[in-house]
């Protein structure tokens, strides 16, 4: 049965409710829902300056689906998803297995691997700038190579990659370390009386165990990597030959929205952006119940 | 026999998490360490090949003084500081309150709401910038400090992370205190709201990382060099001295400085709070 009277102290509980949510509520209709629709809405029209539009039907989308630099920038989204997130959670989870075994200064470790996660990318990518530099670089006198790491299209992508991983590696580290330690030591021991290796107990109790958490891992990962901007925008300048190779989704989207002022066509590619998430996550869901271990 | 092998099989477990580990670290720490060294560095020396010059031949403070004069640090870090300040005031104030009645408070259309918030959350930011950046300048508010705390003044996020930290605080805390004669305001910031300290502390550090690193928004709505935040501006910088390393070198160190010492002093803090938040 319901109320539909309240009592009094209901009344006023809700109102008191009401008072609470009501600056949450106000902001996101304002700043995010209908900015939301309003994105929707332009995506459909073309801009014609200070903030004046016109309905134009799927122009803009007809438009992006025959640009090949729209397809290129999907597919280098996609590219840096493939590049940066199996190899970083590979890594991320072999040094959460290191700073999880019995070691000393394992603050120290964490605190180092963890930095980058304190420095914005605008600062660490200028470092990486130089360290990459194809005439006075580090890594070409390093290896005795000449390789242009960020104006060879072969390479741009490469290099990209490696500071994206560079970057995460700590957070996604501690991130799964917390689960390494929520698996129980003496599971590994009845399994060591059983004779097994140690190749043979990460297989079977390791990588079950912190599926859980390494799925959580992975999607944040694959969902900021999806809307990768500022690391590509900082590597590679907007005048740097090798652009198109490299350049995202996101940072399409910033160029066509902010720099040409074609707001109706960036609202396209943010939508298409949006629908690439979706599809991600879906096929993320679908297949976790292939590996991801929830029975324990 | 046995035991000894596995004694020694032991050890060299040991010896190579160990190694691995140092060699981790040594990549992590290295572009930090080329960073400072360059940063002292005369162009010739930075530019050096053939051999490569390690260490700067003196300590040249020069880099620094020129970063300063092509960018205004000190408006730089006084705009930076300011927004990460303001939203997270506004993020720790409203959520905290939203997460409370969420929470702990019945109202009609309860679901709905919390639908506002997870829509907010499910979506990437870029998809609101356009809109967000166009009523900034409707307002003609374009090159100021609300300007760049303008999308972060809710933070559904938050909502959604604090709304836990009070799900996980029993109910009967809350009742006693309505009994005492609390009103459910006095009950939520004179007896819940301190109860939730650590998940306001990883807010907060959550927040201000997030605001610090951002880069499209400002970008996007100070074009005015003096009301850049540290990131936009060295964006420009980038531009300005595109080989001048030792430059740019210099005025990275000085806008990652604030966050790097931050870090320093409170890592347990930064490292929990980011943990727990980064689990959503």
């Amino acid at each position: 049965m319901k109320k539909n009277k309240l009592s009094p102290a209901a009344r006023r509980e809700q109102n008191w409710a009401y008072l609470m949510v009501a600056p949450t509520i106000i902001g996101l209709v304002v700043l995010n829902l209908w900015p939301f629709v309003q994105t929707v809405y332009t995506s459909f029209c073309e801009h014609l300056g200070f903030g004046h539009y016109r309905f134009t039907g799927l122009d803009n989308y007809i438009q992006m689906f025959q640009n090949a630099e729209f397809w290129r920038a999907t597919w280098n989204t996609i590219l840096f998803c493939i590049l940066t997130v199996p190899v970083g959670l590979f890594l991320a989870l072999l040094v959460a297995m290191l700073l999880n075994a019995k070691i000393r200064f394992k603050g120290g470790f964490r605190t180092i691997f963890f930095l980058p996660m304190v420095c914005a990318p605008a600062a660490v990518t200028m470092v990486w700038r130089f360290i990459f530099n194809g005439e006075y670089g580090i890594l070409n006198q390093l290896f005795g190579t000449r390789i242009g790491w960020i104006t060879d299209p072969n390479f741009v992508m490469i290099s990209c990659a490696i500071v994206a991983i560079w970057s995460n590696i700590g957070y996604d580290a501690i991130l799964l370390l917390a689960g390494l330690q929520n698996i129980p030591k003496t599971l590994y021991e009845a399994n060591s009386i059983d004779g097994a290796g140690p190749i043979k107990q990460f297989f079977t109790i390791t990588l079950p165990m912190v599926s859980p958490t390494l799925f959580v891992v992975m999607i944040m990962r694959l969902m900021s990597a999806v809307k990768v901007y500022d690391l590509i925008y900082m590597m590679v300048e907007e005048t740097n030959p090798a652009v198109t190779s490299v350049q995202s989704l996101m940072y399409l989207f910033y160029r066509s929205s902010f720099v040409a002022g074609d707001r109706g066509y960036g609202s396209a590619i943010v939508i298409w952006t949006v629908l690439l998430i979706g599809l991600i996550t879906v096929i993320q869901f679908v297949g976790q119940k292939k590996w991801v271990n929830y029975d324990v | 026999m046995k035991n000894n092998s596995l004694q020694t099989s032991k050890t060299v477990n040991t010896v190579l998490t160990y190694v691995f580990l140092i060699l981790g670290a040594v990549i992590m720490i290295f572009p930090f360490v080329w960073m400072i060294l360059t940063s002292f560095k005369t162009v010739a020396e930075s530019n050096a090949v053939d051999p490569v010059v390690i260490f700067p031949s003196a300590l040249r403070w020069e880099n620094f003084t020129e970063a300063v004069t092509s960018l205004p640090f000190l408006n730089l870090y006084a705009n930076t500081a300011l927004m990460i300040f303001f939203r997270v005031v506004c993020a720790v104030l409203f959520s905290s309150m939203a997460g409370y009645a969420f929470a702990k408070l019945e109202f009609k259309g309860k679901n709905l709401l919390f639908g506002i918030v997870l829509v907010q959350m499910s979506l990437p930011s870029q998809i609101f910038i356009i809109p967000q950046y166009q009523m900034v300048a409707k307002m003609g508010l374009a090159n100021t400090i609300f300007a760049l705390v303008f999308p972060g003044i809710v933070s559904a996020f938050g909502v959604f992370f604090l709304r836990q930290t009070y799900m996980g605080i029993p109910k009967e805390i809350g009742e006693a205190a309505y009994l005492d004669g609390c009103n459910q305001w006095q009950t939520f910031y004179k007896v819940m709201f301190p109860l939730t300290g650590t998940s306001v502390a990883a807010l907060t550090i959550f927040t201000a990382v997030f605001a610090y690193s951002d880069l499209m928004w400002p970008l996007v709505v100070n074009s005015d060099l003096n009301m850049m935040t540290l990131s936009s501006g060295l964006a420009t910088l980038r531009g300005q001295f595109s080989t001048n390393f030792p430059v740019l070198m210099a005025g990275s160190l000085l806008a990652m400085l604030p966050m790097v010492v931050l870090y320093l002093i409170f890592q347990k803090q930064f490292i929990e709070g980011i943990a727990t938040t980064g689990g959503k």
